[in-house]
């Protein structure tokens, strides 16, 4: 029975960290699923929300910035500001390069945020990171509060997907995917191009923010090992890959897929002999990446293929194979 | 003859001035000077690199000229980023069709209309009965130049499943998605089958008489030129070589050397 206890709240734990990931990801999916934009900072948005909330939220402390005890609303929305202003800065700077040099700058921009977050100690207590970070509901006896948060991130993640939804089935959408199809021509279409991609990069950028905040409120400790690419950007992109870019519910299907299997992954490395201990961590990002290879050779387009914008005239919405006339 | 005749005398709505364009040690347009008239559909002919795809890139406001200026209407439109000189009327189509593949042929065409409440995100998420009653006014614009473009049947197809010709038609029915001033066309008859063409053809004497647009059209089809166009403009390495109508211009010995001697099948 206690075990059985053990693994409900292990899976409690899994589905809200899977349901963090999803916002991620859905950020993620508006800059290069609607819009084009390659973020490989994906890190530094969500590192920027999570220390934001944890300076804003967490009682007076000599060791970081803040300490100005306000309730994690306060602190996420206070998040989400801030990534935005960041993305603002960041897309005046670099939304006029193309796909590749963009991916390079924001991943370069993601490691000065990292860099800054270390070494300005007597902001952020460097590498031992914030602590106490109030957790929402935790005045709750368990398992109730952490039945509560997951129920908090599900409603994030439901209300997000019905308002992504609602702009990638509007004119905003078709914009978008205008301008990601072709930019020229969505110039000469009088659409002014760098605004639609800021606001874009903004949105996405607010939503890494959010999930980072998020972040910090479930487990209630943030260090900068929480933002390493690996787990804060690449695990994101291999999350929207496998779920299909363009498509909301893929990016959500994807995080909780991906974040279950690198979950499992580190249940299985755990079970090894000692000598391959430190063999373990990369163990689990090459499962991460064999298990992206499988999904990739069986759907392409990812789990959910890109789907056909809705407009007032095909209420229906079908999906769309790459090319109809010959496939 | 199907020419378009004006008795008012013609306005110049285009004028280039000295327009100079260089590509490092490579000038592709050197000191240009013409004008358009409102109304008409005017020819700009020469051999290939004489510079005539530049110089709509810099009209267009996609190339920012060396030197020289570019009037439209009166007003110096000199280095206009593209999408403003949209507004202003100025549309153009490209020599190679630029489509939003991913987007069906209704959407490519829905998604021209400047203004859209729709395209911003707060009246999206807070007033949707706004955005779907615009969103229905520019649907039926875009229906009615789909029917007039015959691509009515392609509504619900991907514009990147479209023919090559088809896609030279799309790229019409985006200009007709606003109401232009000037229409560039880039080689709209490239690799477009004769019944197409001839059809294309029909299209825009249509929209020049019935819809007053003016039109500036490249193309290397003499036949296609000559049956459109009563004023002709022939570039050579960058610069005017004459300037009038298709049979003089036609008959012009410069003319005949510029296209490789008078031996090019392309030749007038």
């Amino acid at each position: 029975m206690e075990q059985l206890y053990g693994i409900f709240l292990y899976t409690v734990f899994l589905l809200t960290m899977g349901g963090i990931y999803a916002v991620l990801t859905l950020g993620l999916n508006i800059q290069w699923g609607f819009t084009g934009l390659f973020n490989a900072g994906v890190a530094g948005f969500f590192a920027i929300g999570a220390y934001t909330t944890a300076i804003v939220t967490t009682a007076a402390s000599e060791r970081h910035l803040g300490g100005l005890g306000l309730p994690p609303a306060a602190g996420i929305v206070a998040a989400m500001v801030a990534s935005s202003i960041i993305a603002w800065g960041v897309g005046r700077m670099c939304i006029r390069l193309r796909a590749d040099y963009l991916a390079i700058a924001t991943l370069g921009i993601a490691e000065i945020l990292r860099l800054v977050l270390k070494n300005e100690v007597w902001a952020t207590n460097g590498p031992r990171g914030i602590s106490v970070i109030p957790k929402p509901f935790e005045h709750l006896a368990e398992p109730w509060n952490q039945i509560a948060m997951l129920l908090l991130v599900v409603a994030v993640v439901a209300v997000l997907y019905v308002l992504l939804e609602r702009v990638w089935h509007s004119p905003w959408g078709r914009v978008m995917a205008a301008i990601r199809e072709n930019e020229a021509a969505a110039r000469a279409a009088g659409k002014d191009v760098e605004r639609l991609r800021i606001v874009a990069f903004i949105l996405g950028g607010a939503l890494m923010g959010l999930g980072g905040a998020l972040m910090a409120h479930h487990i209630k400790f943030i260090e900068l090992q929480a933002a390493e690419p690996i787990t804060a950007t690449f695990l994101v992109w291999v999350m929207l890959v496998v779920g299909g870019s363009a498509n909301n519910r893929g990016a959500i299907v994807g995080a909780v897929l991906i974040w279950t299997l690198w979950s499992a992954a580190e249940i299985l490395i755990t079970g090894l002999p000692p000598e391959w201990a430190v063999k373990a961590a990369y163990l689990r990002i090459f499962l991460v990446g064999l298990a992206l290879q499988f999904i990739l050779q069986r759907f392409p387009d990812g789990i959910f293929r890109e789907r056909r914008l809705r407009t007032v005239s095909s209420p229906s919405i079908k999906e769309h194979s790459p090319c109809r006339k010959c496939c | 003859m199907d020419h378009v005749m004006h008795a008012a005398p013609p306005t110049p709505l285009l004028a280039l001035e000295g327009l100079t364009r260089r590509f490092g040690g490579l000038t592709a347009v050197n000191r240009c000077s013409f004008t358009i008239e409102a109304g008409r559909i005017t020819g700009v002919i020469g051999p290939n690199g004489a510079g005539k795809t530049t110089i709509f890139n810099m009209v267009a406001g996609a190339l920012v000229p060396s030197a020289g200026r570019i009037l439209f209407d009166g007003e110096d439109i000199t280095g206009v980023p593209t999408h403003r000189l949209f507004h202003r009327g100025i549309v153009r189509t490209f020599q190679i069709p630029h489509e939003f593949g991913r987007l069906t042929v209704l959407e490519n065409l829905m998604t021209v209309p400047a203004s859209q409440p729709g395209e911003r995100l707060w009246p999206v998420w807070l007033t949707p009965g706004t955005v779907a009653r615009r969103e229905r006014d520019v649907r039926e614009r875009a229906e009615d130049a789909l029917r007039f473009l015959t691509l009515w049947d392609l509504r619900d197809e991907l514009a990147m499943n479209l023919s090559g010709g088809q896609k030279k038609l799309l790229e019409i029915g985006r200009a007709m998605m606003t109401t232009p001033r000037l229409v560039l066309l880039d080689e709209p008859g490239a690799g477009v089958n004769p019944t197409l063409l001839a059809r294309l053809r029909e299209m825009i004497l249509e929209l020049n008489r019935q819809r007053h647009y003016t039109f500036v059209i490249i193309e290397h089809d003499m036949d296609f030129i000559a049956s459109l166009c009563e004023r002709v403009i022939v570039l050579a390495q960058g610069a005017v070589l004459t300037d009038g109508p298709m049979d003089e211009v036609r008959r012009d010995p410069r003319v005949l050397d510029a296209y490789l001697g008078g031996g090019d099948e392309n030749c007038p």
